[in-house]
């Protein structure tokens, strides 16, 4: 009978275990959607990006007007890379709103489910970043000299290092070989990460908005998770076609329509929407040195949420405080994304060094306040 | 439902004190914005908005548009400016007959090779052909030009805040600078451009070209149709993307909605349920 073989079969048991019969808790909310939507993003960016690498000449000169003129000549070509270059953004959407659940409903305390997600996070900005540099154009040459050059900051080695990243003497032919190389097999990693990541989620099972133990109350994945997770696909779908399809240009920048040169200066340098917080923070630290430390720690910091335990219960269902502290977090997030995309002149200055402050007293804060109201009540 | 009425008063209070602190950092947010862009030391106008024939989500491109501005940048553009992304081949059943796109790309010459005998050689333009820039290259398109180089147009309209609005905007607001406005030797005054003077001389006027399909040839008239052609240019598969966007957005939407209500009725006794706690009764 076919439901005994694909119980049995050593291939589909996995399947069956991952996507049937998973007993899954019958309280989780829509924030829980994430997941299958970021495996989903992955899946559309590899299959795009295969389309898009099998038309693509990495070099200088070369890449600029061999990216536009494909997007012409090759069948829908255009298509594929709207999506791919928009599916970038729903990409950070996605991670965004799913590490801010995570954050929220305390899924930090599966120490290596919470782990390997952070690395995958890391590896994905990884990835758009070089992505970016790709079609070589003004805002991804400048953008891209500007954090290569990041690293000329590390102690002694520095210098030899960004050169050692560039192959050459600044950003030219061998960067953008080398980056194309990675853009293309750093993803392949990820793949081979959510699948690590999703093992141990399994292991545990899914937390829930209440962070209590749901052992006692469990529904099969199907038909109510692969229903709910694919109404939650077609309609991120809905929106990501709308965007792509009338307003495919509205989250780039001009810049990207112009070749890449080096000797001239953009006005304004600024990366895409989903880094403008940590750049804001790079660029809030006078001290340059200082910056790159601050804009490491901004993510790697959520390396350290699982020793941020400290309270009885999980997440911030029963903490008030913990609430409020989340949604200040927010706001900061959102301001330092709104301060990355200004000029650094007064009063941004200063108004992205409060927020920049505040963005990591959250971390501290959260636990302390959480153990406090432990203990008094 | 808890309605604001039925809150507790310290929390009403609460409540009150977000939001006011929400509104006053919004409009701290907006003063800022504002004083700010006031103190721009790199002032220039800002093109205003234009409504282009194929603005709407249902608008095509208007084609008789682009044929009367591909005739204006042939003639007035072309000797200074190239369009690397448009070929002859995406002319034709867009604003030519395939006879009429052939006839203009052998119009063109190009330099090929090498031939059997290891020469360069001129030969007539081919369909497959992109439209042929101006200069061999950067430094001679520069030396001609006074030292700017004139930027390709084949994506300028992407390439500039306000797009074809930009465009427009630009070839129609040359003018005289305002008395105390230093405009250098070689340059001249627009209000568009950032900066407020650039190198290219005013290329458009009224009677500039005479129009194939005997519109009128003003000056608005063809900065339009140029402006219409060099959108054209940056994105040719604008008219392909609409089509292609109704369908897709009214298929996902269907399936979303269909999802929606399916989704629903396997839940709903799930949610509907009740779970209660009865302690036992104690028999005496
Ligand atoms: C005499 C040569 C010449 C002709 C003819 C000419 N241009 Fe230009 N154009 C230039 C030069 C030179 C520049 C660079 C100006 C600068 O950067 O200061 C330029 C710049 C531009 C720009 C870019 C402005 C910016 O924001 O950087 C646009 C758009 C443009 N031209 C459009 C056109 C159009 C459309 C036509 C035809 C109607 C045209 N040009 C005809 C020489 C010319």
């Amino acid at each position: 009978m076919s439901t005994q073989f694909y119980k049995s079969n050593p291939l589909f048991k996995v399947f069956n275990s991952t996507l049937i019969e998973l007993p899954a808790p019958p309280n989780i909310s829509a924030f829980w959607n994430f997941g299958s939507l970021l495996s989903g993003c992955l899946i559309v960016q590899i299959i795009s990006g295969l389309f898009l690498a099998s038309a693509y000449s990495a070099g200088m000169e070369l890449s600029f007007e061999q990216v536009f003129k494909a997007m012409e000549v090759s069948d829908k070509g255009w298509l594929i890379r709207y999506i791919h270059a928009n599916g970038a953004s729903l990409f950070f959407l996605c991670l965004y709103f799913h590490v801010g659940r995570g954050i929220y409903y305390g899924s930090y305390l599966y120490v290596h489910t919470w782990n390997v997600g952070v690395t995958i996070l890391l590896l994905t900005m990884a990835a758009a970043f070089m992505g970016y540099v790709l079609p070589v154009n003004q805002m991804s040459f400048w953008g891209a000299s500007v954090i290569t050059n990041l690293f000329s900051e590390i102690p002694y080695v520095g210098p030899n290092v960004v050169q050692y990243i560039w192959g050459g003497v600044t950003v030219e032919g061998p960067t953008i070989y080398r980056f194309f190389a990675f853009h293309f097999l750093v993803p392949f990693i990820i793949l081979a990460l959510v699948v690590v990541h999703i093992t141990m989620l399994h292991m545990t099972g899914s937390g829930n908005p209440l962070g209590i133990h749901s052992e006692v109350d469990k529904v099969s994945f199907h038909s109510y998770f692969s229903l709910k997770d694919g109404l939650g696909v077609a309609l991120a779908s809905g929106g990501f076609v709308l965007v792509c399809m009338y307003w495919p240009l509205v989250l780039g920048d001009d810049e990207n329509f112009s070749l890449a040169n080096p000797s001239v200066t953009p006005h304004h340098i600024q990366p895409e929407w989903y880094f403008l917080f940590a750049y804001a923070i790079l660029r809030s630290i006078p001290n340059k040195l200082g910056g790159v430390v601050a804009l490491l720690l901004s993510v790697l910091i959520l390396y350290l949420m699982p020793f941020t335990g400290l309270a009885k219960k999980k997440g911030s269902m029963f903490y008030p405080v913990s609430k409020g502290l989340f949604w200040g977090f927010v706001v900061c997030v959102l301001a330092l994304t709104w301060i990355g995309a200004c000029p650094v002149e007064p009063p941004y200055v200063l108004t992205g060094q409060i927020f920049t402050v505040l963005y990591f007293m959250f971390y501290l804060l959260t636990p302390i306040s959480a153990a406090l109201w432990d203990a008094l009540s | 439902m808890s309605t604001f009425r039925n809150l507790s008063s310290s929390r009403r209070l609460a409540l009150g004190l977000l939001g006011l602190a929400g509104a006053g950092g919004a409009g701290l947010a907006l003063s800022l914005e504002r004083a700010v862009s006031a103190a721009d030391a790199d002032r220039f106008a800002h093109a205003p908005h234009f409504h282009w024939p194929h603005e709407g989500f249902l608008d095509s491109y208007d084609v008789k548009s682009i044929r009367r501005g591909y005739e204006v940048y042939k003639n007035v553009c072309a000797a200074c400016h190239g369009c690397f992304t448009v070929a002859y081949r995406m002319l034709r059943n867009v604003c030519m007959t395939p006879e009429e796109a052939k006839a203009e790309a052998k119009r063109a010459t190009y330099l090929d090779g090498p031939n059997d005998e290891g020469e360069m050689y001129n030969r007539p333009g081919k369909t497959a052909d992109y439209l042929p820039k101006p200069y061999p290259n950067e430094q001679a398109a520069a030396y001609a030009n006074g030292g700017k180089a004139p930027p390709d147009l084949g994506l300028i309209t992407f390439a500039r805040h306000g797009y074809e609005n930009y465009i427009f905007a630009l070839l129609t607001g040359y003018q005289d600078p305002p008395a105390g406005f230093q405009v250098d030797e070689g340059l001249y005054f627009n209000p568009y451009f950032r900066g407020g003077a650039l190198a290219m001389p005013p290329p458009l006027y009224n009677e500039v070209l005479e129009y194939s399909d005997g519109t009128p040839a003003t000056k608005s008239q063809c900065a339009k149709d140029v402006a219409c052609f060099l959108r054209f240019a940056a994105e040719p598969w604008h008219d392909e993307r609409k089509k292609l966007a109704l369908k897709l957005v009214s298929l996902l939407a269907l399936i979303s909605a269909a999802l929606a209500y399916y989704n629903r009725h396997v839940w709903t006794v799930l949610i509907n349920r009740k779970v209660m706690y009865v302690p036992k009764k104690k028999s005496s």
